[in-house]
């Protein structure tokens, strides 16, 4: 009966945020202003949680939005296939209000793989209390690379988030926490800062059934939004500069004890650190229109020596994703549609070093690529159509698997 | 539309990987299971890949956290995943039992410490075989064995091939016709032979490997207390069933010229005496294994091969220079679960089949010497059928 009644509440939370975009969608000639994102180039991938269309009722103090993403997916392993899937990774509602002068609040609520995860991956409420300093609480994103923050479906030309970003780093990645953020800007240079004290990592990093030191198996862990398992704050910071001409870069940081070394005030293990280290950037070409976007992360991480080697002590991980529009005009009476081209290159090391017993080279790695057409009725809603194919080697480096796969999906904000 | 999707679905299947050829690869089930036995096998390798975490039961000392560490794609093991064994220098029994004996856990989860090798005690380093055609082997009746045996070397060709007469644990069902000697029975499983069939091998490498009891083996390396199973029964039984039934390894190239000649040399110089090319199974439940020919290159057998290889201990009564000859079909395979590198020989000391050949010592130093009288192109020619297995 319990589990009914869930179920049921679920359904009713779930069916609640589907029909109030639905209705504004219908009134929205009357009660609803469209707020578009902002265009004035002056963002940074720190800002992509605000930089999002919103959806605002006259003379209520709450603007909503958020996105979905589904597809179809025909894949293939060393030849055996499952068929054609149907997949609706992810429903994300998100609302932001103005609470006062320089108090803002937004939250971020995710069903992913339908009503498999639904979880909170952002609410905080920020305080302005200079440009440059600005103060934030609550449940919020660590700034690592450039995809944790800016993760949108609609904002890619790709189905598949980066091996790099969900694989190796645990994107979209967020936790309870405070800390400060700030930005400024002269001439065409833009500059910002995050830097946040959160809970962290737990040991499932290296013990779980992934059979790999895998730091997305904290995720799972929902009692960080309640309590560190170590009682040591996790540090994430970043530094981005943009340049309007050139490009954003950012490089950032994230690290701290992530093991629980103490049980009911026992010692019962060393502490023992993991580092991130990311670099990422984007860039588009004016004359072309060519877009790049990548990033690429470097993990430290104390394994004890005594553990299998199975878990690696060093990561490594990086793509790219080139998008070149190909048609930018009017089509089918949508202004401003575009036709893109796309290729992303993706590889992750899951294990760098070498064997203490043989000295030879330690596998677990994975290439792919992805090329990709997509359609863009507006610069809100995508239409996508990807190959990927990938190589993957398990630890020895023998060829573990060769897969591939055709998806065929949409994303939109509403 | 139809055309559209019938396109489509062409168009998918020529850009999708394809599925590699029987004979490249090790994993697969036998022929002329029934659907049903087909779900216990898919059953059965699922938990063979299972990944234990300290959640499920890993350690608290282990070796390796998952069969398939050992056995990649059901192939044999690496360095990396060697483990030791020690305590036992004769056929009186492990005196080290007491010190965490027979295998060495020498790896901890995060908090534990790895058990240490105590001081004085007689070792040997092991990699896991190759995990195919199992059930073969198994199904084969022990007067079949006992027919290849010569301990006395009676015909007077320098090999005394026995069968390893062991004690074995009480869950254990004896197969068909078993012929028993006081009280022991004719083990056939592990290097040396000491493992009566896949039940006891596999319940034995749970807990020993994984540091995972079961309702077999109930005892927990680490505090050699018996506790609660950390793996169901029905799991054990899955995996039992998946080795059974996984296949024999495909011979490949068995029309090259090359092969053939090669095939011819291995009787010639007397490798066949030992590495028996064909085995008969007797009666098995699982319909596809009885009555049935097949071809592993091993008598299944117990020889001593010398100083070369003895490396001071023993199991059961198998003496210190003994081993039991390895099953040949798959070698040519063995490199694409090594990493693309050989590492053959009970500890993977040799690093190719050549280097495996020059440590033949004991009863195969004939072979060994006769090897050594080959020219190049012949002893190339013996390697590519090796590599054919």
């Amino acid at each position: 009966m319990r589990t009914y009644i869930y179920t049921m509440s679920k359904l009713i939370i779930l069916v609640t945020f589907m029909v109030i975009p639905i209705f504004g969608s219908a009134q929205e000639e009357k009660i609803v202003n469209r707020i578009p994102t902002d265009s004035t180039q002056n963002n940074l991938n720190m800002d992509a949680v605000y930089d999002r269309p919103f959806l605002k009722f006259k003379k209520v103090p709450v603007a909503i939005g958020g996105y979905l993403e589904a597809n179809s997916i025909y894949s293939s392993t060393d030849g055996v296939s499952e068929g054609l899937s149907f997949q609706a990774r992810r429903f994300t509602m998100f609302m932001s209000a103005s609470i006062y002068n320089r108090i803002k609040f937004l939250a971020e609520l995710e069903f992913e793989d339908g009503t498999k995860e639904i979880g909170i991956e952002f609410a905080a409420m920020d305080i302005t209390l200079f440009p440059l300093l600005n103060f934030r609480g609550g449940i919020v994103m660590n700034p690592i690379g450039g995809f944790n923050q800016n993760h949108d479906g609609p904002k890619w030309e790709f189905i598949e988030r980066p091996d790099e970003a969900v694989q190796m780093l645990p994107a979209t990645w967020s936790n309870v926490g405070f800390g400060l953020y700030g930005k400024t800007h002269f001439g065409n240079w833009i500059a910002g800062y995050e830097v946040y004290l959160t809970n962290g990592f737990d040991d499932s990093v290296i013990d779980n059934e992934l059979n790999k030191t895998y730091l997305p198996a904290a995720k799972l862990n929902r009692n960080r939004f309640e309590e560190s398992n170590n009682g040591i704050p996790l540090i994430s910071g970043k530094v981005a500069i943009k340049n309007r001409k050139i490009g954003e870069l950012g490089f950032s940081y994230m690290g701290g004890v992530y093991n629980t070394f103490k049980m009911e005030g026992l010692i019962v293990d060393s502490k023992r650190r993991l580092d991130v280290f990311s670099i990422d950037f984007n860039s588009t070409i004016k004359k072309s229109g060519t877009y790049f976007d990548g990033e690429a992360s470097y993990i430290l991480i104390d394994v004890p020596n005594t553990y299998t080697q199975q878990y690696g002590n060093q990561q490594f991980g990086a793509f790219i994703d080139i998008v070149q529009p190909i048609i930018r005009r009017k089509i089918l009476d949508w202004e401003n549609a575009s036709l893109n081209i796309a290729a992303r290159f993706d590889y992750v090391d899951w294990n760098i070093g070498t064997f203490n017993e043989s000295n030879t080279n330690i596998g677990d790695q994975r290439i792919s690529i992805t090329p990709a057409i997509s359609f863009r009725p507006s610069s809100q809603t995508v239409l996508r159509l990807n190959y990927r194919y990938s190589w993957d080697t398990d630890i020895f480096f023998n060829e573990k698997s060769r897969s591939a796969s055709i998806m065929f999906g949409f994303s939109t904000y509403f | 539309m139809v055309f559209v999707l019938v396109t489509i679905t062409y168009g998918c299947k020529k850009i999708m990987p394809s599925e590699p050829s029987e004979a490249e690869v090790l994993d697969g089930p036998i022929d002329g299971l029934t659907t049903a036995q087909l779900i216990q096998f898919n059953k059965g390798d699922a938990d063979f890949g299972e990944v234990f975490t300290s959640a499920t039961g890993l350690g608290p000392i282990f070796v390796a956290n998952q069969c398939a560490s050992c056995h990649a794609g059901d192939g044999k093991g690496t360095p990396f995943v060697q483990f030791t064994r020690f305590g036992q220098s004769d056929t009186l029994g492990n005196t080290f039992l007491n010190f965490g004996g027979p295998q060495l856990q020498h790896k901890a989860i995060p908090g534990y410490t790895p058990e240490q090798l105590p001081l004085g005690a007689p070792k040997t380093s092991l990699i896991a075989p190759a995990v195919t055609g199992l059930g073969f082997l198994d199904a084969v009746e022990d007067a079949f064995l006992l027919a290849l045996a010569d301990p006395f070397d009676l015909d007077g060709d320098g090999i005394s091939g026995r069968v390893h007469y062991n004690v074995i644990p009480s869950y254990v069902a004896l197969r068909p016709n078993s012929i028993p000697k006081n009280g022991k029975y004719i083990c056939r499983f592990g290097k040396k032979g000491g493992a009566y069939d896949l039940l006891h091998q596999t319940s034995g490498a749970y807990n020993q490997d994984m540091g995972i009891t079961s309702l077999f083996e109930p005892i927990d390396v680490y505090s050699g207390q018996e506790i609660d199973p950390e793996v169901g029964t029905q799991t054990i039984h899955d995996v039992v069933f998946y080795l059974k039934t996984l296949k024999a390894p495909i011979p490949r190239n068995q029309q090259d010229s090359d092969v053939i000649a090669g095939k011819n040399l291995f009787n010639d110089i007397n490798c066949a005496k030992c590495h028996t090319p064909s085995m008969q199974t007797g009666y098995s439940p699982i319909a596809p294994l009885s009555y049935k020919e097949f071809h592993p290159y091993t008598d299944l057998l117990l020889h001593d091969m010398g100083s070369e290889l003895n490396d001071g201990y023993t199991e059961g009564f198998a003496l210190a220079s003994e081993w039991k000859t390895p099953a040949l079909w798959g070698l040519g395979l063995s490199k694409m679960s090594q990493g693309g590198q050989y590492y053959l020989m009970h500890d993977g000391r040799a690093l190719s089949i050549e280097q495996a050949i020059q440590m033949h010592g004991g009863e195969a130093s004939q072979s060994r010497s006769l090897y050594n009288q080959l020219i190049e192109n012949q002893k190339n020619q013996l390697i590519k059928f090796l590599e054919s297995l």
